[in-house]
């Protein structure tokens, strides 16, 4: 099977540790992953602000991009779901402005194609083990995107507790939002804060060492927080706990 | 709307204040995740909570496509009934109206029953600007008014306030409005509630004319419906002899039977209740039985426009109930004032600037005052999309476009200080339409990575006094793909 990987444009230039870890991962479980070089941003943060037709052009450069592959794999709740969630709507409001079906035609390959990681493992490749080792006490956030935008349920879960070594703690208030949503960090920014310190005393009350969550922007705000509040506990994006193994561990 | 709320600040600005006021918040966060907890419990055990939902929506939204209809309906009715309608476009008409009725009675004071549409257009203000005094006799909107206060949340308005501050206003105002606190009054919840029932008794027993709001009217009936949980509603409904109620052209069903939907939904939903203990109906006016004359103010206020815009009109189908409000998790810290309207919280931040529009700075920046996590969404029991609105706000705030105000089409023009926003929005739209500028932006933050700030100016400042940074590392992941070919040439 040959999947695309959608990187998204944070972890392309922030987090590339984590898109080295989705190829480890799908590698090591007999997926071809291609990384098309012209991918850029699926426009969420224009879209979220306010900013719809600046996003258009995106969503359009990203059915370009990808709209050829089988499957597109993301390791990002949120653009995953500005794929799923948002691309309709985005054709939706063009025809409603009488813009006519092409938008919507653009964009309809892409939405049932494109998969968040932990659902492209447990829903398409149908594994919840995936051979991973990673020895350490790990409490798991889930992202509102990923949890109410693409209902992701348990497969996270189900995955870190097939994950040799690893001991899962129940993080206390875990649909709770982190506090980041994109510029709202910025535009809220105290209202951010005192929710991303609320977590991050939910998380420390687990004595779990790793926060991990699937979606690195969430985490750099967690992160970010737990640097600040010097708690000594590490965020961690899931696909570096699942590409680890004993061999090759990911500290 | 009510005029009390003009001039507030943005929300980012009222919200800071309470994001530091530790008692506040201790306040709020026990009670919305006290009440969240108990409303998950009430939801989950209706079997058909999905199909429920989905039917209020579909009833809402066939009465509000048909709405003219069913008010001339609902108009017809009430008169049949014995009641006599009034016709207000906004909120000064509405409270003359009321100011009027009442002043033809002759009485100088009312007793009220809570209602979210007469502190919408600020009536009793209104009506003490008359000489009329407005007594509350919902304990928590008591709460408020007592204590020279607004109200923060809709269903309880004195949410902000715990037991020792309602004991210190009591204590401390009673007497001004009619009977004093008792000697020595403590904080227990009983109390507290007995002190209230012998205040309101007396005005209840005195009082001639009751003002009220509904929750539902029903166009087949001219039916008007009070749901809630302390009954002092009921003795104000019943006892006086003039009974005015204003209400929201919205709040209508056309049948008796679309109660069925909502008597199940709305309880469950605000106070976790299985059923409120009082439902109260009434149509037009029986002899020897309750008010001799019944008023029905219709108000608009702005909902007629909101009905014009096609995404933005989901926000009507609002039974009130406040389950958004207490799942909200920036209502939680922010609290209700910050919203600078009487609806506070995510219904608050997509109903405000529609009604009101979005020309003052707080109603411009409400649809940023959430970070979108769907949570309202989740447990609105009329699916109303909130995340949906606010984005579609946010738009109309920093590109304009056309809205509907007091009937007419208008073109709004940006909202002004985002200018610098939308020039980033513009150039990160160019770069990621060309990916080679955007590599070559990498490249450089790479490069540079050792020079970088741990501080960032302008809005980033915001960012960087309570978070640290992440480092930009030395390649970014394209890079690092084309070297390797995909690790296929090791992975370092
Ligand atoms: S928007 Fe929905 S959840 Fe919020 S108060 Fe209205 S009906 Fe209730």
């Amino acid at each position: 099977m040959r999947v695309a990987l959608f990187l998204t444009c944070v972890n392309d230039t922030l987090y590339p540790d984590t898109g080295r870890a989705v190829v480890k991962l799908l590698t090591r479980l007999g997926v071809d992953v291609d990384f098309p070089m012209a991918q850029t941003c699926c426009g969420q943060a224009h879209y979220n602000t306010g900013y719809r037709h600046e996003a258009e052009p995106l969503a359009r450069h990203f059915s370009d991009v990808f709209g050829a592959y089988e499957a597109i794999v993301t390791p990002s709740g949120s653009c995953g779901a500005m794929v799923r969630e948002l691309y309709p709507r985005m054709g939706e409001r063009a025809r409603a402005e009488g813009r006519g079906d092409t938008l919507a035609a653009t964009l309809a390959p892409v939405v049932p194609k494109t998969y968040e990681l932990t659902e492209f493992l447990v829903d398409v490749l149908g594994v919840t083990d995936v051979g991973a080792y990673y020895p350490h006490k790990v409490t798991y956030h889930p992202t509102c995107h990923g949890l109410r935008g693409l209902g992701l349920g348990e497969r996270p879960r189900r995955l870190l507790q097939a994950v040799k070594g690893l001991e899962l703690a129940e993080l206390p208030g875990a649909d709770e939002c982190c506090g980041f949503g994109g510029t709202f960090a910025l535009k809220n920014s105290d209202v951010s804060a005192a929710m991303g310190a609320d977590k991050v005393r939910n998380a420390e009350s687990t004595g779990a060492e790793v926060l991990c969550a699937a979606d690195n922007s969430c985490l750099m705000h967690i992160g970010g927080t737990m640097a600040r509040l010097r708690t000594g506990m590490r965020p961690v994006h899931i696909a570096e706990i699942l590409a680890s193994t004993e061999e090759e561990p990911v500290v | 709307m009510s005029g009390t709320y003009l001039g507030m600040p943005a929300f980012p600005e009222a919200a800071r204040e309470a994001v530091g006021n530790t008692t506040l918040r201790g306040n709020l966060r026990h009670a919305t995740h006290t009440i969240r907890a108990k409303r998950a419990t009430a939801v989950a055990e209706v079997s058909d909570w999905a199909e429920l939902r989905e039917a209020g929506k579909r009833i809402k939204d066939h009465t509000l496509r048909h709405l003219d209809r069913y008010l001339v309906r609902l108009e017809e009715s009430v008169t049949a009934a014995g009641g006599v309608v009034h016709w207000a476009a906004d909120a000064d008409e509405a409270n003359e109206i009321v100011t009027q009725l009442v002043k033809m009675t002759g009485e100088s004071e009312v007793v009220k029953v809570k209602s979210m549409a007469t502190q919408e257009i600020g009536l009793n203000e209104a009506l003490e600007a008359e000489g009329i005094r407005a007594y509350e006799t919902d304990l928590a909107e008591l709460i408020v008014q007592l204590g020279k206060d607004r109200p923060s949340h809709i269903l309880v308005p004195a949410i902000h306030r715990n037991r020792g501050e309602i004991r210190d206003i009591f204590a401390r105002e009673m007497s001004e409005w009619g009977r004093p606190a008792p000697e020595g009054l403590t904080d227990t919840p009983a109390e507290l509630a007995e002190a209230a029932r012998v205040h309101l008794r007396e005005k209840f027993l005195r009082a001639k004319v009751g003002i009220s709001g509904a929750n539902f009217m029903v166009a087949e009936t001219g039916t008007l419906v009070v749901v809630e949980s302390e009954g002092n509603g009921r003795m104000c409904l019943t006892l006086p002899e003039t009974l005015i109620s204003v209400v929201g052209i919205e709040k209508i069903v056309p049948t008796w039977r679309d109660l069925e939907v909502f008597l199940q939904t709305l309880p469950r939903s605000s106070t976790a209740e299985r059923m409120n203990p009082y439902t109260s109906t009434w149509t037009g006016t029986t002899g020897g039985d309750g008010p001799s004359t019944f008023h029905l103010v219709l108000l608009d206020n702005g909902r007629t426009d909101t009905l014009a815009d096609e995404v933005g009109r989901q926000a009507l189908r609002c039974i009130r109930c406040s389950a958004c409000l207490n799942v909200c998790p920036v209502y939680e810290r922010a609290g209700g004032h910050a919203y600078g309207s009487v609806y506070p919280g995510p219904i608050g931040a997509i109903l405000s600037p529609q009604l009101r529009g979005t020309g003052s700075e707080i109603d411009a920046s409400l649809p940023y005052a959430s970070s979108l996590c769907g949570a309202c969404y989740e447990v609105c029991p009329v699916a109303i999309d909130i995340p949906e609105v606010l984005v579609h706000l946010r738009e109309r705030v920093v590109q304009g476009g056309e809205v509907t105000r007091e009937g007419n089409k208008v073109v709004l023009r940006p909202a002004k200080g985002h200018a610098a926003e939308r020039a980033a929005m513009r150039a990160a739209r160019w770069a990621f339409t060309h990916p080679g500028a955007l590599r070559t932006g990498q490249r450089t933050a790479s490069r540079t990575r050792r020079f970088h700030p741990r501080t960032l100016p302008g809005p980033g400042r915001a960012w960087s006094g309570t978070r640290e940074l992440p480092p930009v590392p030395a390649e970014p992941f394209r890079d690092w793909w084309q070297r390797t070919r995909g690790g296929k040439d090791g992975d370092r």
